[in-house]
């Protein structure tokens, strides 16, 4: 694949999408980092073609089950001690606006 | 966001008449396991709000997933029960977006290896035509994770928008989730939200007999999502669609279905264009409002969850598994029919008014199937009826009807204070002895108070007396009835029978 | 200082079986070392003096009681701060955990305390484990002890300082793509990444799952595969745990003797790029390892060129999904919530002023390498490369029984130095990430100084998967053969502190 050009827009979606408030005047610097690092690395497009297979998962492993028994659970002191707001043994978040799910 | 003018709808003959319903149904199944699907936190619904958490199920740093061997036989069980092919390996799959309720904001679900796919489920459908047996086919069935419990607060409505803030409990966050999605049904024409209620009623008897799930749609652990689009005829290419979430009743998918058909179709017969989104249905307004359009859907970014290993259900694991399966709808449905001696017109009936499962356990719990079929599709089928909800969710279980018989059986009560008994466990007064004691329904039992009030008859009606003393033995009725009203039905209608004909000296005919 | 702070584990831990010395005065004097050096080598996050002092006075009551104790029992040790510690800071390194106290204890802590290790305290670290230098710890540089200008390579600079700076014989690190291997190569310690799954990553703070593997620093062979036995072993938390039996390491590690060993020199890793002083002395160390009986063959491993692209691609994919649930809602930092702003506006506010440039960086390249259209070509084909690398390791290991390369391309460079220039600080690790990227394990050993800068050079030694016994072997044999050449550990010959 051809070196990808990024520019601050995208990177404007890219830091939306990743929920990351990146200032403005800060867009165009990622855009020329990221366009820098893409551009080293698009070549891995070029190396195994479609016989190769995907490799998720270091360790051929399969299968890899826990029984359906109780384990420990915290309280719910243990569970909210490092929220930054709590009301009623809930965690307090700001207001949603986006309806979803 | 959500606009809440109510929009313009179609008569629903109109839209039948002008174009064709396509939908897709996509139902979320939380498992009953004792545990979650990546932790061994309870799953019991309304603990105490995050007391059923841990570092896994509440996303902290460092946590790390482990598979739930329940989940998958529950899942792959499911899928066999739905006639799918089960997957010879398959993974999980992260499917990244942020929300609250969500503590990781990805969620561990499968994406494009889901571990049954490629099944059917023959719905038997009542129609104008009478029943129809309608296949649905199934596209997939896939292990995921629920989420936590957001509730808004702060607005004047409750709901999400104009709140000022929420909180979470992440209890139900991990619950093990199958989500079901059918292929495009195609073909239903009007019957198109009967098809899909019954598709849902049929899963849910099918998830009960499994014993997978609670399958309680009041509780959540049975939702479903409905994707309707309109095209004008069946061989035109499918039209754009709506999903509607929110559905939480039987009665709702029917109507959110029907509601969506005709809210489409005024949009295409104006000339304008269905917006491909989100909408959600309400109950109390039976109506559906716009939520999220579509268009800005997010890009989930899924890729392989590199925390779990792969998952590849040995054939004879799949084998066990199905040798577990309960006995598929139809094969069950003759058994039933021949063992309680009913017409196909009866056990339709019975199916339609989703009585099969209660009159089998019911049966199971020691009534006859005569009686357990009286009392389900008399008068607790009104009651439903009149109440709006499904039969099953009656305050009322099996065991409380045989308790009813047996009180009828042994004279304590007849078959009218049966029915005051019933009412009784139905508005929560407690088990059927108690309804009785408390509400002082037993059988007059007193021969001489009965007698008095046969004399008081005998007195008041002496033509009548005079009949019967002359061998008109039919003509006791009358008196009979006179008693039974003086004893305010709490009389066994037979004894008095048989005390008057002793008292006026004639031998019953 | 005291010289019980120049012991090795094993030494420690015999003094202490023995009676000669206690744990408690043993931690005391790393403590006190800690107390006189770390102002300038930054090598601790968090001391946990009261902590330390009471698991070593349980360890001395435990000893006085008649019990037995492990083979480590009583021996300090600096814990990375990736590495969840119940009622202990976890802030791996960024502002966003700043004041986290985990409710819980990582499977790696629980078995050293099990083992009745003395954990002093949490290790510094590039911010979630991002970056080969420690210098983007959000809480300041680790320096090199060797030289205080340097950097003492990373993530893992906080673990491989306090072995160099003799604030403690052992500690724990992580390795992602060479950050235990190559800061022990920059500070003259060991340290060894065992095989993906070997150790459990339950509670360590996931970097890139598929690559993440915790292993065993110290200042010797011996004393790594000590460390390697207590902490390895099969965990039902962690899926990808091996359910295999712990390889003996410890007996592995007094190898002297290579004979009929077939060691492979890899083509791909030392050429262009590589220090002439680290590549003088891998060649004297490879000499070193033909005395010893070994057979030296040359093997290629073609796809290595790409494994730095393919990590720079699998990496921040998976970071960028791991480090979502740092948003600000359940614990840690949230920054903006005025009561009027959404949850959303809220998330992203935290999510910047909690995260470092680099971990924003590679944040939005996963995000970037994830995104629909992009997937197949980036995300799919770094997968592919792991495939085909995995091949070139099972074709040189049906000819050899490890691999030797350089563990890093040059010796510590200056703070600074590389900080403006993320692709010179990725190349750090290109000869480590292989292993990485196959699962493999791999070995850091020190071998001399380089001639023009008299700093430390580290050898890496990479054995097929569930072979760590091999590393520790070749290992083991190498490093007695050098320390009877240098008559002394080459730490001595560092610039005392």
């Amino acid at each position: 694949m051809a070196s990808p050009e990024i520019t601050p827009d995208d990177v404007a979606h890219l830091a939306r999408l990743a929920r990351i408030d990146i200032p403005a005047d800060r867009l165009a610097y990622y855009a020329g980092q990221l366009e820098v690092i893409l551009g080293s690395i698009a070549k891995v497009s070029e190396v195994a073609g479609d016989d190769v297979p995907a490799t998720s998962h270091p360790q051929p492993l399969t299968n890899a089950f826990r029984e359906d028994e109780p384990g420990q659970s915290l309280t719910a002191e243990q569970a909210l001690s490092g929220a930054p707001s709590v009301e009623d043994s809930r965690f307090r978040v700001p207001r949603i606006l986006d309806e979803e799910a | 966001m959500t606009t809440m003018n109510s929009p313009a709808l179609m008569p629903y003959d109109d839209v039948i008449a002008q174009f064709d319903p396509v939908m897709g149904l996509e139902v979320h199944v939380e498992l009953n396991t004792k545990t979650k699907m990546f932790c061994g936190c309870a799953t019991e619904f309304g603990a105490a709000p995050n007391t059923q958490v841990c570092p896994v199920c509440l996303g902290l740093p460092g946590a790390l997933p482990a598979l739930n061997r329940k989940g998958v036989e529950g899942a792959i069980r499911i899928g066999l029960a739905l006639n799918c092919e089960i997957a010879q390996w398959c993974r999980f799959a992260r499917k990244n977006y942020f929300y609250p309720d969500m503590p990781k904001n990805f969620q561990t679900s499968q994406y494009d290896e889901p571990i049954a796919f490629n099944g059917w489920l023959d719905v038997p459908v009542e129609t104008d035509e009478g029943v129809q047996v309608f296949r649905v086919e199934i596209e997939r069935a896939h292990m995921e994770e629920d989420t936590g419990k957001t509730s808004h607060l702060g607005g004047a409505t409750g709901r999400i928008q104009g709140a000022d803030y929420s909180v979470v409990d992440y209890n139900r966050a991990g619950i093990p989730l199958i989500e079901i999605v059918t292929k495009p049904i195609v073909g239903a024409g009007k019957n198109a939200p009967a098809v899909a209620r019954a598709y849902v009623s049929m899963l849910r008897d099918l998830l009960r007999a499994l014993d997978v799930s609670d399958v309680r749609m009041d509780q959540g652990s049975l939702r479903c999502d409905a994707n309707v689009s309109l095209r004008a005829s069946a061989d035109s290419p499918f039209g754009t669609r709506t999903e509607t979430k929110n559905v939480n009743s039987l009665r709702s998918i029917e109507k959110a279905i029907r509601y969506e058909m005709q809210r489409q179709a005024a949009v295409l017969a104006g000339g304008g264009q269905v917006t491909q989104e989100t909408r959600h249905w309400h109950e109390d307004t039976n109506l559906t409002t716009s939520g999220r359009s579509k268009e800005e859907a997010e890009d989930y970014r899924y890729f392989p969850e590199p925390d779990l290993v792969p998952i590849a259900p040995s054939r004879e694991w799949v084998e066990q598994l199905r040798a577990t399966l309960p006995e598929p709808p139809a094969a069950r449905r003759a058994r039933l029919q021949e063992q309680w001696g009913v017409n196909d017109t009866e056990m339709d009936s019975i199916i339609n008014a989703g009585a099969v499962d209660l009159v089998v356990a019911t049966i199971a719990a020691g009534a006859d199937h005569t009686a357990a079929r009286k009392w389900w599709l008399g008068e607790l089928a009104r009651t439903a009826n009149d109440q709006g909800v499904d039969l099953a969710d009656l305050a009322i279980t099996p065991a409380d009807i045989v308790d009813v018989e047996r009180l009828i059986a042994a004279g304590t009560i007849n078959d009218k204070l049966a029915r005051e008994v019933i009412a009784g466990i139905l508005a929560g007064e407690g088990t059927a002895e108690q309804v009785v004691a408390r509400r002082g329904l037993q059988i007059v039992g007193d021969d001489s108070a009965l007698l008095a009030a046969i004399e008081q008859a005998i007195a008041e009606q002496p033509d009548v007396a005079e009949k019967i003393r002359g061998g008109k033995v039919a003509a006791a009725g009358a008196v009979v009835g006179a008693v039974m009203k003086a004893t305010r039905g709490q009389a066994d209608a037979a004894k008095v029978r048989a005390l008057l004909l002793a008292h006026l000296g004639v031998e019953d005919a | 200082m005291s010289e019980l702070i120049t012991k090795t584990a094993a030494e420690l831990a015999s003094a202490i079986a023995s009676g000669a010395v206690s744990a408690v005065e043993v931690a005391q004097a790393h403590l006190d070392r800690i107390a006189e050096v770390d102002g300038r080598v930054h090598a601790f996050l968090h001391v946990d003096t009261e902590g330390a002092l009471a698991a070593a006075k349980a360890v001395d009551s435990r000893r006085a009681a008649g019990e037995r104790l492990g083979a480590l029992a009583g021996v300090p040790l600096g814990l990375k701060d990736v590495m969840c510690m119940e009622g202990i800071p976890t802030t791996c390194g960024s502002k966003m955990l700043e004041g986290w106290r985990p409710p819980y204890d990582a499977t790696v802590t629980r078995r050293l305390k099990d083992a009745g290790v003395v954990i002093l305290g949490k290790t510094n670290m590039d911010e979630f484990a991002m970056g080969s230098s420690t210098e983007h710890s959000a809480y300041g540089p680790t320096r090199n002890p060797w030289d205080l200008e340097r950097i003492p390579g990373g993530s893992g600079g906080g673990s491989s300082a306090c072995l160099a700076a003799y604030e403690a014989p052992l500690a724990i690190g992580t390795d992602t793509g060479g950050s235990i291997r190559q800061p022990a190569a920059v500070t003259g310690t060991v340290g060894v990444k065992p095989t993906y799954g070997a150790v459990s990553r339950y509670g360590l703070i996931a970097l890139a799952s598929s690559l993440d593997q915790a292993g065993p620093c110290a200042r010797n062979v011996l004393d790594t595969a000590l460390l390697h036995s207590v902490i390895a072993g099969h965990d039902p938390h962690d899926s990808t745990s091996l359910t295999d039996a712990v390889p003996d390491v410890v007996a592995a590690a007094g190898t002297r003797d290579l004979t009929g060993m077939r060691i492979g020199v890899v083509k791909e890793l030392g050429g262009e790029g590589y220090q002439a002083g680290v590549r003088q002395r891998f060649d004297e160390a490879v000499a070193a390892l033909t005395s010893l009986g070994a057979e030296i063959v040359e093997v290629s491993c073609p796809h290595f060129d790409y494994a730095l692209a393919a990590y720079y691609l699998i990496l921040p994919s998976e970071c960028s999904s791991n480090l979502a649930k740092f948003d600000g809602m359940r614990y840690g930092l949230r920054v903006g919530d005025d009561g009027e702003s959404s949850v959303e506006q809220v998330m992203g506010r935290t999510r910047a002023a909690g995260f470092g440039e680099e971990v924003t960086r590679r944040i939005i390249l996963g995000t970037y390498a994830l995104s629909a259209g992009y997937y197949d070509a980036f995300y799919g084909s770094a997968q592919k490369i792991r495939t085909l690398i995995q091949r070139d390791f099972n074709d040189a290991f049906a000819k050899v029984d490890v691999l030797v390369s350089p563990t890093a391309p040059t010796t510590a460079f200056k703070l600074g130095e590389k900080l403006d220039d993320p692709l010179a600080m990725y190349l750090n690790d290109i000869a480590t990430i292989p292993a990485n990227l196959a699962g493999t394990p791999g070995m850091s050993i020190p071998i001399g100084l380089a001639p023009e800068d008299n700093l430390p050079v580290g050898l890496q030694i990479m054995a097929p998967a569930r072979a760590d016994e091999r590393m520790y072997a070749v290992g083991g044999a190498l490093e007695a053969a050098l320390l009877a050449q240098w008559g002394a550990p080459i730490l001595s010959k560092a610039v005392a502190l």
